[in-house]
């Protein structure tokens, strides 16, 4: 038995590097200080979906067969394809990503990763206005105001709370965790109070609303950190917060460019902006500038509601027009744990994040025409290489069957949706547990990621099945080039 | 290894003396040696200038900040692309070019070894993961030191052995080469929003002043016997009437002992030289500061020039791109890093017709030749915050010739033109004093025994252009030769001929240098030092460090300190 200590979690875009794993046999068996979807990816990822073996379809079935077989055939597809797409990226390490440029160049394809469907937009947004923004360990230390605006931290980051936010000790602001709990017990005993007087009383009617809208405070005055939720449903992480404002669906642009007014010392001659009384936004925009240190968080409430890149344009604006007054900052909330890695490697090697376009030999980026969700649905695909990532699980219908379309090469741990479609199937061993690596957390510090387990046997990295497809891929291409020259 | 001959060339090896003659270089296993064997592959240099190759002693090329500035600019990237060729990876250019590009592009004008002067030490393993991936040059970076909190709080307490350690220490795990001072004090107050605006005002919450941190470190460089000095951003950098800062802060470090070497380097010192009091009267300040450093010998400087097209500004002084901001409204990044340091980015376009931009083109030129030591000022352009570095050859024309010179002034904005000194400066440098000010100088003023001359023992990391100095006069042909200093005929880099006639025709892999610094006394990282580190950072202590896993060819420098 032995345990490892300052694991990186290979899960989400926080990357909690302070996780404690107990290893038994080549078993991960006791997981400390993470948060339950840590704790099951650690424990579980060895589940009944591992692949053991390469597969390849022979009439309609995946059969297992050779590595060596497996890369042939996937270099041949690569090699003798003219507009092949390489997507996912997201959930591997950095060193992987590196590779996988080189390969899509040479094979002169579509670099894209999942930022296509969930942070893309967020991207396009700071290509518009840039972005101000901070590392998280800024937040812990300095921030006296933090909003969460169409995200829940609570349920897809938990312990981005508790170690970079609200509940954490900085040297300029203090953790709010002890008023929290605080609350929370009073707030039991208020409902315990109300039942009983309901049982007395013999009455069944609501208790009566503090305010006028559901959950909305009458003042924001408050000492310490304030946390305020911005989202459409009364989220987890909106139950935590101190105010909570319930914007309508596809309303948030309209709000923030309210606030944008607001904050600009101008006035708005409406009652109410996207189900908000302006009354309220006064106070709220009296809170963004009167702080010390503010920071917006923003998730696919934003990126992914009517709007799209503009809601996040205009977010980041409203920032901008923040720091005339005090010093706020703004960043995403990214998803998968390395997809910021796959933006950095993609930038530093072609100038791009995302969407990369190879065919005419040089990078070319333009949203709309060269992310692979554009090909897939102008049909212009004719291969593709999917890894780390499951477009079969959550593209829409009509690229998903574009894709299938065409011979379709999965590099995977699991057998996933996607794995499920494929021709040519590789199966990869864990970046984080199985192999070590690099990733990128949401505001951009590179972590290691630790190998804490042998892969099973026969088991290669992302890395190493890319490199092999890449050597192979090359030799193709210099047979050709070979025979060519010589006719 | 290949045995290498270059025959016949005008060599200019300004450390060993040597002027313009005509000589032979041998090269062997990827040094300079004194002869070679009859088998020896044979460069003809015959009517050619040889030079060591370029030294770059600041360039902004790799790191998180340079990499955010690529993904804010596609507009940047999309008029400036190159091909996948048979040697040659794909890429994108312009102000700030991707890794391969930034490789390729350097080696074509005969550069051989650049240093990424802005690490902040928690991104460490982003910029080496870059560094990486920048073929054909030897590189190293320098660790943002200035604001980090454990040596405020040394300084503060007066420790400066303990900070010593500390910094020695902070070489070993970022994989730096000399402390980077930005704007000290400033970064810490733009935590809150707010700067420093003399050496002399409080760092808020931390009671020390910017003089005290610069001089500090410059002891603390000294007690650890640091190849290069300590690497200075000055206070109040980019605003008008800034050289009395300039100008105090030399003065502070006339304190510190001079002992022969450097005590301190002020990089991009054009933007360090403002006169004026608005930016409506903004002027040189090029007369007063050139006077103080020809009167004084302790400091080396960068220019920092500026050139006239779209760029993108990029520097860990927060604050001073906020300023930028302000006054353009342009697109602006802001990255603070925590416990370390700041960071922002803006886009920006310096026109001839608009009179501040063009008076900062004059007073990086008026500095370059009013600074009578070409070993004491070299030429950059602060990539890419004067202008990209792939500019560097009309800068050189600039120095070069007076013609050049007023050729581009006439068209500057008419305000600009009567205020510039360079119609009073006829100075037209040599190549001898060119090849000091792009390499020799630059190698001599980072400590780099090897690189920036052709002595025997030396790298073999050598450039060959075009010109003739006999036949030609540099100063009235001098289109010619700016068209030489672009596409070198040769680049030799460890002995391996890497660009021909302007092509890269080789690939090598180019090391990362960095400082093993050993102390008597090791820095202590006790549990009191590790609790300490979990309270300021949001990373493991064990995570912190680059290991060698980063740093693809490795040449650690190993420098004994006195502590």
């Amino acid at each position: 038995m032995s345990i490892v200590k300052s694991v990186t979690c290979p899960i989400c875009g926080c990357l909690c590097d302070d996780i404690e794993l107990t290893v038994e046999n080549n078993e991960v068996v006791k997981v400390k200080n993470g948060c339950a979807i840590c704790e099951s990816k650690f424990i579980g990822y060895r589940g009944e979906h591992r692949i053991k073996t390469p597969l390849m379809r022979k009439n309609g079935k995946l059969v297992p067969v050779s590595m060596n077989e497996a890369v042939h055939a996937a270099a041949e597809v690569l090699a003798n394809s003219t507009y092949p797409i390489l997507y996912g990226w997201s959930s591997t390490s950095s060193e992987a990503q590196r590779v996988g440029v080189e390969l899509t160049e040479e094979v002169g394809g579509i670099m894209d990763n999942t930022a296509v469907v969930c942070h893309g937009p967020s991207i396009l947004g700071v290509q518009e206005v840039g972005i101000p923004t901070c590392t998280l360990g800024q937040i812990r230390h300095r921030a006296d105001l933090i909003i969460y605006w169409g995200c829940d931290p609570w349920s897809a980051h938990p312990r981005h709370l508790e170690r970079y936010t609200s509940f954490t000790e900085g040297r300029f602001e203090k953790s709010e965790w002890k008023a929290y709990m605080q609350k929370l017990k009073a707030q039991a005993g208020q409902k315990k109070m109300q039942s009983a007087m309901r049982i007395e009383s013999g009455r069944t009617q609501l208790r009566p609303q503090t305010c006028s809208i559901p959950g909305m405070p009458q003042t924001m005055s408050k000492d310490g950190r304030k946390l305020i939720v911005i989202d459409v449903r009364k989220t987890m992480s909106a139950e935590m917060a101190d105010y909570y404002i319930q914007v309508e669906p596809n309303k948030d642009y309209e709000l923030m460019q309210a606030l944008r007014v607001l904050v600009r010392d101008g006035e708005l001659d409406v009652d109410k902006v996207a189900g908000v009384p302006v009354e309220y936004l006064k106070q709220v925009a009296d809170a963004l500038v009167n702080c010390e240190f503010g920071v917006i968080f923003f998730g696919m409430g934003l990126t992914q509601t009517a709007g799209k890149f503009r809601n996040v344009e205009v977010a980041i604006s409203l920032v901008r027009d923040l720091n005339m007054r005090t010093k706020f900052s703004i960043m995403p909330m990214r998803g998968h744990f390395n997809v910021t890695g796959a933006n950095v490697v993609s930038a530093w090697q072609t100038g791009y994040p995302y969407g990369v376009d190879f065919s005419l030999g040089y990078p070319r980026y333009n949203p709309g025409e060269t992310t692979c969700m554009d090909v897939l649905l102008r049909e212009e695909n004719d291969a593709s290489l999917v890894i780390a990532a499951d477009p079969g699980a959550n593209f829409p219908k009509k690229a998903i069957e574009n894709m299938v379309k065409h011979p379709l090469i999965v590099i995977d741990p699991h057998m996933n949706a996607t794995s499920m479609l494929g021709d040519i199937v590789f199966p990869s061993a864990f970046v984080g547990i199985e192999v070590e690596g690099t990733a990128y957390r949401m505001d951009h510090v590179p972590l290691p990621l630790k190998k804490v387990v042998e892969p099973p046997k026969g088991i290669l990295s992302d890395e190493e099945i890319l490199t092999k497809i890449l050597a192979q891929v090359k030799l193709i291409k210099s047979k050709k080039t070979a025979k060519k020259a010589e006719a | 290894m290949v045995e290498l001959l270059i025959k016949n060339g005008f060599v200019f090896d300004p450390i060993n003396g040597i002027n313009g003659e005509k000589m032979d270089i041998a090269i062997k296993n990827g040094k300079i040696v004194e002869k070679v064997t009859r088998k020896a592959q044979l460069i003809d240099a015959t009517g050619l200038t040889v030079m060591p190759g370029g030294v770059d002693i600041h360039t902004h090329i790799a790191g998180g900040e340079v990499n955010t500035g690529r993904i804010v600019r596609p507009e940047d990237h999309v008029k400036d692309v190159v091909s996948k060729t048979a040697t040659t990876r794909s890429g994108t250019g312009y102000s700030i070019p991707s890794t391969f590009v930034t490789g390729y592009r350097y080696s074509k004008m005969g550069y051989t070894t650049v240093m990424n002067p802005s690490m902040a030490p928690l991104e460490a393993k982003h910029t080496h993961e870059e560094l990486n991936d920048i073929p054909l040059l030897d590189k190293a970076s320098y660790p943002l030191i200035g604001d980090w909190w454990f040596v405020l709080e040394y300084l503060r307490k007066g420790d400066l052995e303990g900070c010593a350690r500390h910094v020695a220490w902070m070489m070993d795990i970022t994989k730096g080469y000399a402390i980077k001072i930005v704007n000290p004090g400033g970064l810490e107050s733009w935590g809150f929003g707010h700067n420093v605006h003399s050496i002399d005002d409080q760092v808020p919450n931390f009671c020390i002043t910017p003089r005290e941190i610069i001089v500090g470190l410059a002891k603390v460089n000294k007690m650890l016997n640091l190849p290069h000095s300590i690497h200075l951003h000055t206070n109040n950098l980019g605003l008008p009437g800034n050289y009395v800062t300039t100008l105090e802060t030399m003065k502070a470090l006339e304190s510190v002992p001079y002992e022969g070497r450097p005590v301190g380097h002020i990089t991009h010192l054009q933007f360090s030289s403002f006169g004026g009091d608005g930016w409506g009267n903004m002027k040189s300040a090029a007369e007063e500061i050139s006077s103080y450093i020809n009167a004084h010998n302790h400091m080396t400087f960068d220019m920092g020039q500026v050139i006239f097209t779209d760029t993108t500004t990029m520097t860990a002084d927060g604050p001073f791109e906020f300023t930028l901001y302000q006054l353009s409204g342009h697109k602006w990044v802001n990255s603070d890093v925590e416990t370390e340091t700041s960071g922002g980015i803006i886009p920006f376009h310096y026109k001839k017709n608009n009179a501040v931009n063009a008076t900062q083109w004059s007073i990086g030129l008026e500095l370059a030749l009013l600074i009578k030591d070409p070993w004491k000022m070299f030429m950059t352009t602060d990539h890419p915050n004067g202008g990209p570095f792939f500019a560097y050859p009309r800068i050189l024309a600039w120095l070069m010739s007076k013609k050049a010179r007023e050729a581009t002034l006439k068209k500057c904005h008419k305000k600009a033109q009567k205020k510039s000194l360079l119609p009073s400066i006829d100075r037209e440098l040599s190549l001898y004093e060119l090849a000091i000010m792009t390499r020799a100088g630059q190698a001599k003023a980072l400590g780099l025994k090897n690189k920036g001359h052709l002595g025997v023992g030396a790298d073999a990391d050598i450039a060959i252009y075009n010109i003739n100095p006999e036949t030609t006069d540099i100063a009235r042909k001098y289109k010619s030769v700016r068209r030489a200093f672009k596409h070198a005929a040769y680049t030799i880099k460890d002995g391996q001929i890497v660009v021909k006639d302007g092509e890269v025709v080789g690939n090598v892999s180019g090391r990362t240098m960095w400082l093993d610094v050993q102390t008597a006394e090791p820095c202590r990282i006790d549990d009191e030092m590790r609790n300490k580190f979990k309270e300021y950072w949001t990373v493991e202590y064990d995570n912190y460090p680059v290991t060698d896993h980063y740093v693809k060819v490795k040449d650690p420098i190993i420098v004994k300190a006195s502590v």
